[in-house]
């Protein structure tokens, strides 16, 4: 069965910085996938994982963290804090027998790198692997 | 503080599974401090059961609220403003405020997310131990300030046992042997004559071995 999965994005503003470039054509102009809908936040560390539910309650199939490589966070260990609290969302999600999968957090170089497509376009074909939210 | 953590998801979900209408109640003392059922994560634990509950077939509505401590009457009687909007309320707090709550509102179902699991402090960020056993006669002042009832896995009055080897318990080589400890700690403070003394037998009934236990403070009672 093939769809179109709903992904959400948190991406702190280094990471994420040159997605607002040519009014954000460039990302899809490099070929991000354009389901995936992009959340910047000043810092991951500053992402609660209630916000990552709440996506899922919103009907996200998928939520996915971009922050700052782990030993060279912008705001220190911001990025660390994220990947713990992703870790958390995949344990919940398993503790409703749920694809942990559908939540990841990737390190990054600041900056619009050929790594921030990739992420977003393997993001999108193991979600479409996986299939729709069972919520 | 008292320390707690979150049962697992499906116990509290198999709790609710026929309720329409939950409150997840918060509680901002002991356990808010422990992370484990403050407003933060009684937002994480509605937004789990609507998931959970979601993906089991059944439509149900979870509120959340939350009272300065579940273990006072004033604070009890708060739960009126939520009245109407739920069928059972999952408490967030310790064993007490569970218990305060089906004492003082006899016609609410209340059910407890979290398993209270000991009295205890954090020396390191996330990282919780356990320290007194609310024994009700505490020994401190003959052991240095270190408990041997609730750190010693035999609550022994005069150890080390036998079992304990190079400063470790013989019930975990990670875990201190309290009263290597308390004779290290003795012997710093110029006090180990101290410990020649034999422990008399205890009178365990202040520990719960005589029942529920129960304290008046005459001078702060109103009637
Ligand atoms: S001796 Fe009793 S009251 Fe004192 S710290 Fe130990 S358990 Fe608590
Ligand atoms: S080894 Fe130490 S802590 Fe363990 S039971 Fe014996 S006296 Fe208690």
């Amino acid at each position: 069965m093939s769809f179109t999965p709903d992904i959400r994005l948190f991406s702190c503003h280094y990471t994420s910085q040159q997605s607002c470039a040519h009014e954000g054509k460039e990302l899809q102009e490099l070929g991000f996938p354009e389901n995936i809908q992009l959340t910047r936040i000043p810092c991951t560390g500053k992402l609660e994982v209630s916000t990552m539910l709440k996506a899922f309650e919103d009907g996200a199939d998928a939520v996915y963290v971009v922050g700052c490589p782990v030993d060279g966070c912008h705001n220190v260990q911001g990025s660390q804090r994220a990947a713990k609290r992703v870790a958390a969302v995949r344990e919940m999600l398993q503790e409703l027998e749920v694809e942990p999968d559908r939540v990841r957090m990737y390190h990054l170089n600041r900056g619009l790198h050929p790594e921030f497509i990739d992420a977003g376009i393997e993001m999108n074909q193991r979600i479409e692997k996986i299939g729709p939210s069972p919520f | 503080m008292i320390v707690a953590e979150r049962k697992p998801l499906a116990e509290i979900l198999n709790m609710v599974r026929d309720c329409k209408k939950i409150l997840v109640l918060a509680c901002r003392g002991c356990v808010s401090v422990c992370s484990a059922g403050g407003e933060r994560e009684a937002e994480i634990l509605a937004s789990l059961i609507r998931l959970g509950m979601k993906k089991n077939g059944k439509s149900c509505e979870v509120i959340e609220g939350s009272l300065v401590r579940q273990c006072d009457r004033e604070y009890i009687e708060g739960i009126d403003q939520w009245q109407g909007q739920y069928d059972a309320i999952v408490s967030t707090a310790c064993g007490v405020g569970v218990n305060f709550i089906a004492n003082l509102r006899p016609a609410d179902n209340v059910f407890p997310a979290l398993n209270t699991t000991f009295f205890g402090g954090s020396a390191e960020q996330g990282i919780w131990s356990e320290q007194c056993a609310g024994c009700g006669d505490c020994v401190l002042h003959l052991t240095g300030g270190l408990c041997p009832v609730a750190r010693c896995a035999k609550s022994l009055m005069n150890g080390p046992c036998g079992g304990s080897v190079d400063g470790r318990c013989e019930i975990d080589p990670n875990v201190d042997c309290v009263w290597q400890m308390i004779y290290d700690r003795m012997g710093r403070l110029d006090r180990q004559e101290e410990m020649a003394k034999s422990a008399p037998i205890r009178d365990w009934s202040t520990a719960g071995h005589g029942g529920p236990r129960k304290q008046i403070r005459k001078d702060l009672t109103v009637s």
